[in-house]
């Protein structure tokens, strides 16, 4: 049951990222990605990440990509013509990315018994085990990112107001 | 007790079939009391004239939908303008599955009352509703048409905004309960009936205000209905749409609505807990004791499902600009101060 | 109920590495400047599904609470970098990232 589900969701992940390369008008690619965001939130269910399960959904693809389809729609983005640049990126950007995943295929099948076998239910993170080491081990952290967030709000409203 | 596999499957099935054929004779029937009581909020009578009372109304406007030409028009982009009412009614139908109907009642090992008991309910459902505004957006941008694809800007513009007030508003709620799970949720509420519900006891009523105006924003509903508002934008999204592909938007609508009063009542107004506490539990066996939490909760939600119908009977539209304001200036500070307010009394308790 | 079967942590992390090529090739290849964008996140997203494995192999919270981290760094990125991409077109009128190759209009 587990082998399966990781199948159906990891091959959802792999066929919509390669739909995210292969399609040329961007809300095409936006809408792969979402797939491969959601499938993604299955897998970490799997792994015993609910709480990021949920949050990759509400953060990722509730959020973050529906401000990417907004946009998209917003300056009604066409289909991608392919120019001049295009042409060096296959020429180095296919063998280069086919390199990485070489490499890092060979290392991972070949430490593969190191790494060992991932069990359903082995390692389940709570939200509230989960919020304790946020809130009292991480919490400088997690205030500096909500200094982060604030910079970005005020950034990204500086960038997009029009000026008089 | 350890239930075997395909029992689990048969039952789970059996539940989704029977949910789901219950929600939608509900969102029928709301269509009818909306029109019901709208009628006589304008001093008019409402559909009266199929069936008793006009009871039969959902039939023939479904028959009159299904059986409606279903108009392709020629410079959409065809698969998205056919995948966008599925993504709005299918995420509309999904949250329902996490909502507890009733007490914990199992039979052989399994809830009878609810189609699956997740840890993070809440959070599944925040999450299936925010999925579902690429239903509104995909529409209106694949339709090819101004109004559709400003509506579909506004709606997507509106949901993002309050979406965040609605999940802001809820962390009172979840910082009382100490858990995302529904059941956990009503049962801190369960004790002293009306006065240990949330909205009551919990002192969570600002709470319950920010989350019912940002759930009408996010079910696109009056006074936020901008991204439908006929007499600028024709239809909004779904212009362009026609027979059952409309019919999945207006079902998704409904639907939502009926999601939105399920999650106030279990939040806010303690689920399916009887208002009298527990001083009428010992009467009636065991079939009231199964019976009477669903009749409570279905009344509780049937108020909420009053309450919006009322509101649209009664509020003007908002503006754009009031609208975002509302959200961002109104909303949001307020859902902070009470998220502040709300932990500094409970670790004042508890110290 | 739903146990027995196993999944060896080496499959999440080629998966997480064919995504992560992906990304790149499509960072690469795109000429869409939103679309460029969309597979930086795509790689973060990889990377995320990584520390997932590994916080679920050694039993530690530390590399998912490391996932919340990024995920909040992608929310604001993607923020001020589609305010930018907004900008850029209101001066350019054009999303091909090979015709605002210029420092100045």
């Amino acid at each position: 049951m587990y082998l399966v589900l990781f199948l159906i969701f990891g091959g959802l992940c792999v066929a919509g990222a390669l739909n995210l390369l292969f399609q040329r008008h961007p809300i095409n690619s936006a809408l792969s990605l979402i797939v491969v965001m959601s499938s993604l939130a299955v897998l970490y269910l799997l792994l015993g990440a609910e709480f990021l399960a949920a949050a990759q959904v509400i953060v990722y693809s509730g959020a973050i990509m529906v401000l990417f389809t907004f946009v998209i729609m917003l300056l009604n983005a066409g289909r991608e013509e392919r120019t001049h640049g295009s042409k060096a990126a296959y020429a180095i950007g296919i063998p280069g990315a086919a390199a990485l995943l070489g490499a890092l295929v060979y290392i991972f099948l070949s430490n593969g018994d190191l790494l060992g076998p991932t069990l359903l239910g082995a390692s389940w993170v709570v939200p509230t085990v989960f919020s304790a080491t946020l809130f009292r081990d991480l919490l400088l952290p997690f205030e500096v990112t909500s200094v982060l967030l604030l910079v970005a709000i005020l950034g990204a409203v500086a960038l997009a107001r029009k000026e008089h | 007790m350890e239930v075997s596999f395909w029992f689990f499957v048969l039952i789970s099935i059996l539940k989704v079939i029977i949910v789901t054929g219950i929600l939608l004779t509900a969102v029928a029937y709301t269509v009818l009391l909306e029109r019901k009581v709208v009628g006589r909020i304008q001093n008019r009578w409402g559909p009266s004239r199929v069936g008793p009372f006009g009871l039969l109304q959902p039939l023939a406007d479904g028959i009159k939908l299904f059986l409606k030409e279903d108009l392709m028009p020629t410079n959409v982009y065809k698969p998205l303008f056919i995948a966008a009412p599925i993504i709005a009614l299918g995420c509309a139908l999904i949250s329902i599955s996490m909502i507890p109907f009733g007490a914990n009642i199992q039979y052989h090992g399994v809830d009878l009352f609810q189609i699956s008991d997740v840890n993070i309910g809440l959070l599944v459902i925040l999450g299936i509703t925010s999925i579902g505004v690429y239903g509104v957006a995909l529409s209106g941008w694949s339709s090819n048409n101004k109004y559709s694809l400003l509506g579909a800007l506004r709606a997507s513009a509106q949901v993002i905004s309050y979406e965040l007030a609605l999940g802001l508003s809820l962390v009172g709620v979840i910082l009382r309960t100490g858990s995302f799970r529904l059941r956990d949720i009503v049962d801190v509420q369960s004790t002293h009936g009306l006065l240990s519900w949330n909205f009551f006891g919990g002192w969570q009523f600002v709470a319950f205000f920010i989350y019912i105006m940002a759930a009408f924003a996010e079910t696109n509903r009056t006074p936020f209905d901008l991204p439908e508002a006929e007499s600028e934008l024709t239809a909004g999204y779904h212009t362009e749409y026609s027979s059952m592909k409309f019919a999945m938007f207006f079902m998704a609508e409904y639907a939502n609505m009926i999601t939105v009063g399920c999650l106030a009542t279990l939040l806010f107004f303690g689920g399916w807990c009887s208002p009298f506490g527990h001083i009428f539990q010992p009467y009636g066996g065991i079939w009231a004791a199964a019976i009477m939490p669903v009749f409570w909760f279905v009344l509780k939600v049937f108020c909420f499902l009053f309450l919006y119908i009322w509101v649209r009977g009664t509020l003007p539209r908002f503006r754009y600009d009031q609208l975002m304001g509302f959200g961002w200036k109104v909303l949001m500070p307020l859902a902070i101060a009470n998220i502040i307010v709300t932990s500094f009394c409970l670790a004042y308790r508890a110290a | 109920m739903f146990s027995g079967s196993v999944v060896p942590v080496s499959w999440y992390l080629i998966l997480s590495a064919i995504l992560f090529s992906i990304g790149v090739a499509a960072f690469l290849i795109k000429r869409n400047i939103i679309t460029v964008f969309m597979s930086i996140e795509l790689m973060l997203n990889a990377v995320n599904l990584a520390f997932i494995v590994f916080a679920h192999r050694w039993h530690q919270v530390g590399g998912q609470i490391f996932v919340l981290f990024v995920m909040v760094v992608a929310a604001a990125e993607a923020a001020v970098g589609l305010a930018i991409i907004i900008a850029v077109f209101r001066a350019r009128n054009t999303l091909n990232v090979d015709q605002v190759d210029l420092m100045k209009l």
